[in-house]
């Protein structure tokens, strides 16, 4: 859907990769054709917005739900969705379904799964599914035992030119654990799994991609020790990114006191000083994406013992407010934090988005940074309220937003 | 009559409810100590009931106790049933194998249901950590946790501390102050282990655990205990030796090579014993694996085992359990 008309909205501070400067931006047929210096036109639908940031719409990278209320409660408006759906997007027709699920105010882009059923032996038809718009292949929840599997995928993605996205935890020593052992995990007597068994899978994830030259995204990096492997893997040049959800920078595995199943997660929540070395990655550039694992699962879910309760949050409501905390306490500054929600998982899909620069698509957040509000588990748009940060004061809200120049909602 | 009004330790507790101000029983760590101390001493005069040939009192005469059981059990059961039964309560069991459990329907519905019928207090078993506090979380009445996964067996705790109490008073001794308990055995999957950590060292006792590595929890040591994975060593010196049995059907994977290994490294023989304190006492939850973590000669050694006196002190802390917990149901002044 073109828009109408073109958009200019002035009076922002305009959110560019290098840098929040006050300026104009004007979009027409749905692209952004100015950035920073522009005036409104004749018949320009205009837009005041009274010294608010100006931002590109987030680019939710790994969610498992289409939920539109909450990505656009959120200012999302992209979302790679993850190939854990039932059934799951092992198939080029389910695939090419999901891509256009969200059309015309939200972009779906499916990740295409790794293996059949998502079951780590046989590849999927990789190809055909990149035909049908899959914009980069996943592991899904789990992460492929068989290493042989693994470097066959990743040299078969690496030729395609398919991002492969893989969930990071060494599935023999992980078991059916459902928290990091630790003190926390002993006093609760849940079952768990040493943290390590996340450094092992990047590790091995981060050998084979070297070997094949694949693009490898670990999905989510939440430990200090694979977080030193990315770092490193980096400096010698291998084609790896990392990313993280807010709740492994907010929160640790204190957070499971009283058996709280809403902060029951995949990954699970780690201790205190591997939040502290999530923190420094995002920091000092090691973390490339920030998503919000949306996943949103009812009382039928989560209203059960902790083990027995499925893992996920519903984060996409939160995700601008909790990114938005770390360039309140200086570890980012504004910018950073757009590539990290919109400019990065964007050219991870390879889409022309996620920035404020001419020629991109306008996809635009109109966002009030101060504004303040308490997240309610009750009251969200969500399709579930399963949030960890349920009753905490957060800031940072979206007051407007675009797909393509088109207003949303 | 009832202990309110003729309490035998009049002074030493804080009126009332105040004395023990929880409306259930999840576990050891929500307890302060002289809330434990308060249940032991209102045990003993069921110790004392339990002794005569008429062991009834109609205390909880017209309420009614479940015990829901979602996990088998043979002991806790029957020693709650036997202890409901005792003060005039009207007693069901419920066993999952023979509930809607099987048929699909969730632990809050089944919690949900119990709520209405109105029962007076529930005992629950359950084969996750946690579960026993969500169905506390939904029901009116008192919940006592009879075991719940790998987190907290409390009223274990509570009747080790009793059957100990008992050794040591008999032995002269008042105190647990620094008493050297060893734990050893399946540390990681044992919710008797966690309880009775929690209890004895509030008690005053210093707690070692030992385990071989796997069996061991990671961060254990963040609850005060001293771990040791060599027996001979964990022994040295030990004034009560608790032992634990292997929770196979815990287990996934393999934690040890063969149950005659464990026994080379583990087992509780007469001549292990010999490494602990002089009169050293021996302690068993049950069921006990002879021959395994545990030998026959040492199960049943006079004066030193006091294995049966623990299931004794079950029937007479789990009646202390339930009388306090349901004084604000019955009326009880001081307590409604």
């Amino acid at each position: 859907m073109k828009p109408s008309r073109p958009l200019t909205i002035t009076g922002g501070l305009l959110v560019t990769p290098s840098g929040v400067k006050g300026g104009t931006i004007r979009c027409v047929q749905g692209m952004i054709e100015a950035v920073g210096e522009a005036r409104p036109q004749d018949g320009d639908e205009h837009v005041d917005a009274g010294g608010q940031i100006v931002a590109p719409g987030l680019v939710d990278f790994g969610v498992f739900a289409i939920d539109k209320p909450a990505f656009h409660f959120g200012g999302i408006t992209r979302a790679a969705l993850m190939p854990d759906e039932s059934p799951p997007l092992d198939h080029p027709a389910r695939v090419r379904f999901a891509a256009s699920s969200g059309k015309p105010d939200l972009w779906v882009h499916p990740l295409a799964a790794a293996t059949v059923a998502l079951e780590g032996e046989h590849l999927a038809e990789l190809a055909l599914m990149r035909e049908a718009g899959a914009r980069a292949v996943a592991t899904g929840r789990s992460w492929i035992a068989d290493s042989g599997v693994m470097l066959r995928l990743l040299q078969y993605a690496a030729m395609l030119g398919l991002v492969v996205v893989t969930h990071a935890e060494d599935g023999g020593i992980a078991g059916t654990a459902t928290a990091t052992a630790g003190e926390m995990a002993t006093r609760l007597g849940l079952p768990s799994a040493p943290a390590e068994a996340e450094a092992l899978a990047v590790a091995r994830d981060i050998a084979l991609a070297e070997m094949t030259g694949a693009r490898l995204h670990l999905r989510q990096v939440t430990t200090r020790a694979a977080l030193d492997l990315v770092r490193a893997a980096k400096s010698r040049g291998v084609a790896v990114t990392a990313g993280v959800t807010p709740a492994h920078f907010m929160l640790s595995d204190l957070a499971l006191q009283g058996f709280r199943t809403f902060a029951r997660l995949s990954p699970p929540l780690r201790e205190e000083a591997d939040r502290q070395a999530v923190i420094e990655a995002i920091g000092d550039g090691t973390i490339d994406v920030i998503a919000s694992g949306h996943d949103p699962r009812g009382p039928e879910d989560k209203r059960l013992p902790f083990a027995d309760a499925t893992p996920g949050m519903a984060g996409a409501e939160t995700l601008l407010a909790l990114v938005l905390t770390l360039v309140r306490d200086g570890v980012i500054p504004m910018e950073r934090a757009f590539d990290l929600v919109a400019r990065n998982p964007a050219s991870l899909i390879g889409v022309q988005a996620g920035e404020l620069r001419v020629g991109a698509e306008a996809d635009l957040a109109l966002i009030d940074p101060a504004k303040p509000w308490i997240v309610d588990s009750a009251k969200m748009a969500a399709t579930a309220g399963n949030t960890p940060f349920d009753r905490q004061p957060v800031q940072g809200r979206v007051t407007g937003l675009w797909k393509g120049g088109v207003p949303v909602g | 009559m009832t202990s309110a009004n003729t309490p035998p330790f009049a002074g030493r507790y804080p009126a009332g409810a105040l004395a023990f101000p929880h409306r259930s029983l999840l576990g050891i760590g929500q307890l302060e100590t002289h809330q434990i101390h308060y249940l032991l001493d209102e045990a003993e005069q069921w110790v004392e009931l339990n002794r005569q040939s008429k062991k009834h009192t109609d205390r909880l005469a017209g309420l009614t106790i479940i015990n829901a059981f979602f996990e088998n059990s043979t002991r806790t059961l029957l020693s709650f049933e036997i202890a409901g039964k005792r003060l005039g309560a009207d007693v069901v069991n419920m066993h999952a194998a023979q509930s809607s459990v099987k048929k699909g329907e969730t632990l809050i519905d089944t919690a949900m249901t119990l709520n209405a019928m109105r029962v007076d207090a529930i005992v629950i078993r359950h084969g996750s950590s946690g579960a026993v506090q969500l169905i506390a979380e939904q029901v009116d009445c008192p919940v006592l946790n009879a075991g719940d996964g790998q987190h907290e067996h409390p009223t274990q705790g509570l009747l080790d501390a009793l059957a100990l109490r008992h050794a040591l008073r008999a032995r002269g001794r008042q105190e647990f102050n620094g008493l050297v308990v060893t734990i050893c055995g399946d540390i990681l999957h044992s919710r008797v282990a966690r309880s009775n950590i929690l209890c004895l060292q509030a008690l005053g006792a210093v707690v070692r655990v030992c385990a071989p590595p796997a069996l061991m929890p990671s961060g254990i040591e963040a609850m005060g205990v001293e771990t040791f994975h060599d027996f001979n060593a964990a022994l040295e010196g030990a004034e009560v030796v608790m032992m634990l049995r292997l929770q196979n059907e815990r287990m996934q994977g393999q934690f040890i090579p063969s149950p005659r290994e464990y026994r080379h490294l583990y087992g509780l023989t007469a001549e292990r014993l010999a490494r602990a304190a002089p009169d050293a006492i021996v302690m068993h939850p049950g069921p006990m694996n002879r021959g395994v973590e545990i030998d026959s000669t040492v199960a049943d050694l006079a004066g030193r085992s006091i294995i049966t006196d623990q299931v004794e002190m079950g029937v007479a802390i789990r009646m202390a359990c339930l009388d306090v917990l349901t004084r604000r149901a019955r009326g009880v002044e001081g307590w409604a």
